[in-house]
């Protein structure tokens, strides 16, 4: 079964959405997917919801947000730490690709701006017997990664930033981003050190929001929409629980095993040629440059000169998130649907910061402390080959 | 218009087991003693110890005692107070002890914390590094104080 995203829609991002209550910002995502789906919410059968529930400080927020999905559907709900947002595009998907159902739709909605310190919830995803003592949060993680690939790879603090520059430009063209400013590599390495050798515009901000994302099976997208973007391929994968049970810090294994696996289904040959854009979860910088690595798309100790050489520029020979990416807005669980959606939009060729001539789109989320990755492949051709 | 706002807290007391292998480990601390237990089907002892070894879906058998020397895999210093967590600055680090297979988390220190890249210096990947143990031990993991360079 063929299935395609025919609608998108997303909120636009900011530290607090103060406008609006939860529901009120799902209904304004759901209505924006809808109104470009070309579709009325009678049309949409199932529901795949995502959500966090301790950054909102809301249990259960997929009681509250239901209300905007549409009474009497199928509602699933989803949490899977940062990968939350593609596991439920992801859900959505299999509902219409099971043959069960012709729409369904993904619903995320995120308000970390309501939660006044985020890492302190990030350390309780921590493991609670052994690890959790050690004060950790996601950027830790990520500061232990940074430390472990500059020792093996001989990466700069100016490489580094040099990601960070690239994020805050396309995020100019992105109206829907949450940060929006011109910086230099000057302004990233004259940040104040959060987490060593991280600085604070090489991290993330907390974001409010909500996005959408509608499935279609392949008679129903083709009626709805002249370029819907197909789904091509998909895969998740689970890492150990444990921080110290990861082989190398340096290299994401995990996430090199998904994306062959993704490759080898999808039949992606070399990824670079093959692929056009990617919208990648990178939260911090260096995480950018690991993912290039893990998924074929740099050799190994190679994807630290990808920004500052422009490859990665819309521009560049393989462009990374066109959007501004996770790097100027992370509304956690619903990040990785925006980084689908986003991704659509590259394929459909209707993006805000479109990239010339994309055919195929690649999506990726990580989520708990490094322990999952989501993946999903997106063309304007039902199939690769 | 100003909108109105709710303050919400969520501060809930729990209990969490830690099961009868963590205990055991737990106890050993108070002797200065650093437990792991060995997978038969991969070899692999890990530390801390678990039940069962989730790459093999086995349980996991004979108890080791381990060094409390090793190398420190990775680690960061955090200067930027988190709400709930240790105040800055802190450091935190992947240490693979000798004579087990797998990375334990633990603080970082006895060196000055001021200029991190000293401190990168002083615990760069591969560093040998000493456990530094509290005079009082009540059987947590925070028995083993910081992890020191050894030279
Ligand atoms: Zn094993």
């Amino acid at each position: 079964m063929r299935v395609a995203v025919v609608g998108f829609g997303q909120t636009p991002f900011r530290t607090k959405r103060k406008d609006k209550t939860h529901p009120e910002l799902a209904f304004e995502a759901i209505n924006v997917a809808l109104e470009h789906a070309g579709l009325d919410m009678k049309d949409i059968e199932a529901v795949a919801y995502g959500s966090m529930d301790p950054f909102d400080g809301i249990y259960c927020p997929e009681r509250w947000d239901a209300t905007a999905c549409g009474l009497e559907k199928p509602v699933m709900k989803i949490s899977t730490g940062g990968t939350t947002g593609m596991t439920t595009a992801l859900a959505a998907y299999e509902h219409v690709a099971s043959g069960l159902f012709d729409v369904a739709m993904a619903v995320c909605v995120q308000r970390v701006g309501e939660c006044v310190d985020a890492q302190p919830v990030l350390n309780t995803a921590v493991d609670p017997i052994y690890e959790r003592h050690s004060g950790l949060g996601a950027i830790h993680v990520a500061a232990f990664q940074a430390t472990a690939y500059m020792a093996k790879y001989g990466a700069t603090e100016e490489d580094l930033a040099w990601v960070s520059v690239k994020d805050h430009k396309n995020a100019l063209k992105n109206p829907c981003a949450h940060i929006r400013m011109d910086i230099s590599v000057e302004d990233v390495l004259n940040s104040r050190v959060v987490c060593s050798p991280l600085k604070l515009l090489e991290c993330c901000p907390r974001s409010d929001g909500a996005a959408a994302v509608i499935f279609a099976s392949e008679d129903v997208a083709k009626k709805v929409r002249d370029n819907p973007a197909w789904v091509v391929g998909e895969t998740t994968i689970s890492d150990s629980y444990y921080l110290g049970d990861r082989p190398d810090f340096a290299d994401w294994d995990s996430l090199a095993i998904a994306g062959r696996r993704l490759f080898r289904t999808a039949g992606v040959e070399n990824p670079v040629k093959d692929i056009d854009v990617a919208e990648l979860y990178s939260p911090f910088t260096i995480q950018e440059i690991l993912e290039l690595e893990a998924l074929g798309f740099a050799e190994k100790g190679k994807g630290k000169d990808f920004a500052k050489e422009g490859i990665t520029f819309p521009d560049g020979e393989m462009p990374t998130n066109p959007s501004g990416g996770v790097l100027c807005t992370n509304p956690i669980g619903a990040t990785g649907l925006v980084r689908f959606g986003e991704a659509a939009l590259q394929v459909m060729g209707e993006a805000e910061n479109q990239v010339d001539g994309v055919e195929v789109a690649l999506s990726h989320a990580w989520g708990g402390t490094l322990q999952f990755h989501t993946l999903a492949l997106l063309s304007s051709r039902k199939k690769l080959r | 218009m100003d909108v109105t706002e709710f303050e919400v807290w969520w501060k809930i007391p729990f209990r969490h087991s830690a099961g009868i292998h963590a205990t055991r480990f737990f106890e050993g601390l108070k002797e200065k003693k650093i437990l792991g237990v060995k997978c038969e089907k991969c070899g692999r002892v890990l530390v801390p110890p678990r039940a069962f070894c989730e790459r093999c879906h086995a349980e996991t058998g004979e108890w080791v005692e381990v060094k409390d020397e090793g190398i420190v895999e990775t680690m960061t210093v955090t200067y930027m107070k988190f709400t709930g967590l240790p105040d800055p600055p802190y450091a935190v680090g992947v240490v693979k002890l000798d004579g087990a297979d797998t990375g334990m988390l633990c603080f970082l220190g006895g060196v000055d914390l001021s200029d991190w890249r000293r401190v990168h210096e002083a615990f760069k990947p591969g560093t040998r590094v000493k456990a530094v143990w509290r005079e009082e031990r009540e059987g947590k993991i925070t028995d083993i104080e910081y992890f020191k360079p050894l030279d």
